[in-house]
């Protein structure tokens, strides 16, 4: 017998009669009726340590960036290109040559009011570890692509075929040292938001 | 309705203030209380201690003494709990199941079977009410602070309805004494700190009397009080509620 | 091996550490409270999730074969472990395999369980934890004392010699800022140089053949992405039917946690990236019998948040060492005994039954009433405190007769010697730091005959 045979049958044994699920159907008609979505979210994000910044296009966005000189940005976003010297749309590239990108302005699929969180797949991320391994990290999403909790967030998710994605929730953090919290753990050490408002 | 009146080991032994003040109060209140002289213990202190297989006597003494009451009314939260748990009987299983649906603690039984609503008593003194855990996250006497759901203290009400009572606030309203049955011989350490901490958060909020529906909590806390000859006493919630003439101080 | 209570003596030697400890952990329970008094339906919540679970342990087997058809279909590499033994002999194939003797890994608990650092070492191979509470304990040579805060033991002065001795850091440089900055730095080369990464799994869908890792640092997806060989470990009651369901999960688990909405990085993993192998390693390691116990097979629904040990008053008192296995706390205490009821069988009295543990638990799993079913059962299977075996028999046979219980009970003189207060320890343990109770002139019984008799 192999393990995993093994394994199966010890489970099928032990397990107990069979136990419908709950029909989630009820919490995802609760997520429709909420208002307010785009108050909500930037105040969960400050919370969480980002920062929210309405803009009403892409060209206006540019206003907000600070860049240092000579420092390396990756995009996602074509109409960025102009914004540093050493801007270059991401690509796949090898996740070992990232580890000096200062700044790294992806698109998001859609945010979650109640914890601030973004949803970016890979396609979005060109390099799985970019969004992690930047110094400091840019999302772009539309107010119109908030939805109220997870229960809608899901909704958005379904048939999505990523190989990877993730929720992302703010900068990278810590507070392992006696529950002091520091931003810049092991990934960004900054998270801004571009909510574009038209 | 006849009530009977189970009054556990060791508040029989040690603390017989509160088991009078419970008899008085229920009879105030114009309840018929039968007190079975046979009785001894719920059979808690073995159960908790992993030996729930030696209880069987203490249940059929327990089922014989109280089977034939309409409610059976216990000064202690923690001792009917047991009973609503725990209670069997092999000779007797439909008696047990009878018991552990009318056994009721004090304040529940004030509360939601007498439904008072005024007390002619007067105890004009800051007092911390200890939520002990087997009434408040057993028997829900008392909101839980864990929980996302309204407020409301069964024992809390009916202390407010005592002239003179001021409920002082603690910074932690529900946190365990620390007791636990042999816990707090077992675990000496841990046990002696919970109840130090305890003691103190009423201390600090300015309480004169530790009052709580289990004496069993408050046997620890006085344990702890008299240790460090704190002038602040124990008063189980009992002689309040019945109006006890001034504990002597 | 010292037991639960003596090492709780030991950390409570030093009351203002202990103090602090306790405040440090209330204060997350706070955090704690705040953030789920904001979702007005939490405990609809609770139950969703414990429903989920329920389902989920109803029907394992189906979900198992289920997840590893998915799995493999998304390219990911699936193995079976029947215990710790195996599991640990799995990762060491494949980095044998690959040649590679280093490796990153994040926060697992399962790891700790199978004690894989050690074996790993003993091959060879040295592995580096990532999260930063886990790399301290990590450099101490002390396992994690909690399942969600590892170092939550230590203050910031100890991991600053730490750091100082091990990463170079600056003597008495105790800032958190700057230590966790030397940590990132130190960890950046880490990740840059390992070619293989382990990752533990929070959830695993079977609906999809993909798994979700939660963290607040980025550590596991900084491992991850840059590794060549990703595995993530995982007990098999980490599985949940549809993706959907994660909905509920990632609500409950943070906020039950730490307080906060939701962990900063919530990943899923579905395929390898091209040129990537990605391996999932499901262990089992005494969950199926646990699920065949059925008063204890709800223990199967925990998800690790850690909510358990924060608010339990004995583990703030106590600290997580005490418990002396990977998962300490309320939760650890109804775990453990089921992988070795001798050496655990402290464990389950390790509490005062308060139930608060019970309450925060986001899938409403039991456990204040476990740990009493526990206590059943560790006495029967001839496991429990001998000494305080011959003391219940008499009290047992003391309550069950009144007459006895009377004759004994004259002015307390048998309560005094044996009520649970002060079974089992002729030097009286109540008396170290308590008073005894004044033994009143009549027992209750005593005035009612005279009063109304």
């Amino acid at each position: 017998m192999t393990t995993r045979d093994k394994i199966l049958a010890d489970v099928r044994r032990n397990q107990p009669p069979l136990v419908a699920a709950p029909d989630l159907a009820v919490w995802e008609a609760k997520a429709q009726a909420k208002a307010s979505l785009l108050e909500t979210f930037a105040t969960v994000a400050g919370n969480v340590g980002s920062r929210v910044v309405l803009v009403d296009s892409i060209a206006d966005l540019k206003s907000h960036l600070i860049i240092p000189p000579d420092s390396r940005v990756l995009t996602s976003l074509p109409q960025l290109l102009d914004i540093a010297k050493d801007a270059a749309l991401f690509a796949n590239n090898a996740p070992h040559e990232m580890e000096n990108v200062e700044l790294a302005i992806l698109q998001a699929e859609f945010g979650v009011a109640e914890n601030s969180a973004l949803w970016v797949t890979e396609k979005q991320m060109g390099t799985r570890v970019l969004p992690f391994i930047c110094q400091h990290l840019a999302l772009v999403v539309k107010s119109a692509d908030i939805v109220p909790d997870m229960h809608a967030a899901y909704l958005r998710t379904q048939g999505s075929d990523h190989g990877f994605a993730a929720f992302i929730a703010g900068p990278s953090k810590t507070a392992d040292i006696e529950q002091s919290l520091v931003l810049g753990a092991h990934g960004p050490r900054s998270l801004v938001i571009f909510v574009l408002t038209s | 309705m006849k009530v009977g009146l189970f009054i556990p080991c060791y508040v029989d032994q040690f603390y017989p203030n509160a088991a009078i003040a419970t008899l008085e109060l229920l009879e105030k209140l114009g309840v018929e209380v039968g007190y079975p002289a046979q009785q001894t213990c719920c059979g808690q202190p073995m159960a908790n201690s992993g030996y729930e297989h030696l209880t069987g006597g203490c249940n059929d003494l327990f089922v014989d003494n109280f089977a034939g009451f309409d409610y059976i009314v216990s000064p202690s939260g923690s001792c009917a709990l047991h009973i609503k748990e725990h209670l069997h009987s092999h000779d007797n299983e439909q008696a047990a199941t009878g018991i552990r649906k009318k056994i009721y603690e004090l304040t529940e039984f004030l509360t939601d079977v007498l439904k008072v609503e005024k007390l002619d008593a007067k105890f004009p003194h800051r007092v911390g009410l200890h939520q002990s855990c087997h009434g408040q996250r057993g028997l829900k006497l008392a909101q839980m602070t864990e929980l996302t759901a309204s407020p409301y203290s069964k024992p809390g009400g009916l202390l407010n309805m005592v002239e003179g009572v001021e409920l002082i606030p603690l910074t932690r309203s529900d946190e365990c004494c620390g007791f636990g049955g042999t816990f707090c011989v077992a675990e000496e350490a841990v046990s002696a700190k919970m109840g130090k901490d305890r003691v103190a958060d009423h201390i600090q909020n300015g309480a004169e009397y530790i009052t709580a529906a289990d004496l069993s909590c408050l046997m620890h806390m006085e344990g702890i009080l008299k240790r460090q000859k704190s002038g602040v006493k124990v008063i189980h919630i009992a002689e309040i509620l019945n109006g006890v003439k001034e504990p002597v101080a | 091996m010292k037991n639960h209570a003596e090492l709780s003596e030991v950390f409570n030697k030093d009351e203002q550490r202990v103090n602090w400890h306790d405040e440090t952990l209330w204060f997350v329970r706070q955090k704690r409270d705040k953030a789920t008094h904001q979702i007005p339906d939490w405990e609809e919540l609770r139950e969703a999730a414990s429903q989920i679970k329920h389902n989920v342990l109803s029907d394992l087997g189906n979900y198992l074969e289920q997840f590893e058809k998915n799995a493999v279909n998304n390219g990911i590499r699936v193995h079976w472990a029947v215990d710790a033994q195996e599991h640990n002999k799995i990762v060491h194939s494949i980095l044998k395999r690959h040649g590679i003797s280093q490796m990153v890994k994040s926060k697992s608990m399962l790891t700790e369980e199978c004690h894989l650092n050690h074996y790993l070492e003993d091959k060879g191979i040295n592995v580096v934890d990532s999260d930063l509470g886990e790399l301290i304990v990590q450099l101490a040579k002390e396992p994690p004392s909690h399942i969600v805060l590892p170092c939550i033991h230590k203050k910031k002065e100890e991991i600053g010699d730490i750091f100082h001795e091990h990463l170079g850091s600056a003597k008495g440089e105790a800032d958190p800022q700057i230590l966790t900055e030397t940590a990132r730095i130190h960890l950046r080369n880490t990740f840059l140089s390992r070619r293989a990464a382990l990752t533990g799994v929070n959830f695993a869908v079977a609906e999809t053949g993909e798994f979700v890792v939660c963290t607040n640092e980025g550590n596991a997806d900084m491992g991850a992405h840059l590794s060549d060989v990703h595995i993530a470990s995982m007990g098999i009651e980490k599985l949940i039917p549809k993706r959907k369901d994660l909905g509920v999960f990632l609500r409950l688990l943070t906020r039950s946690a730490t307080g906060q909405p939701i962990t900063t990085y919530s990943s899923h993993f579905k395929r390898p990236r091209p040129g990537q192998e990605m391996h999932i390693i499901l262990v089992d390691n005494g969950r199926s019998v646990q699920l065949g116990r059925e008063d204890f097979r709800n223990s199967l629904k925990c998800i690790r948040c850690g909510a358990c040990m924060n608010t339990c008053p004995v583990y703030r008192r106590s600290g997580g060492h005490s418990y002396h296995t990977a998962v300490a706390g309320p939760i650890g205490s109804i775990l453990a005994p089921n992988l070795d009821m001798k050496q655990y069988a402290d464990l389950p009295f390790a509490s005062t039954l308060c139930g608060s543990c019970s309450n925060v638990c986001p899938v409403k799993i039991d456990i204040h009433e476990q740990l009493y079913k526990w206590r059943q059962v560790i006495v029967k299977e001839g496991y429990g405190d001998k000494k305080k075996a011959a003391a219940m028999q008499a009290m047992a046979y003391t309550l069950s007769s009144p007459k006895v219980y009377r004759l004994a009970g004259k002015a307390g003189r048998w309560v005094m010697k044996h009520t649970p207060f002060a079974v089992n320890n002729p030097l009286n343990p109540w008396y170290k730091q308590r008073d005894m109770p004044e033994a009143p002139k009549e027992s209750f019984g005593e005035w009612y005959a005279k009063n109304r008799g």
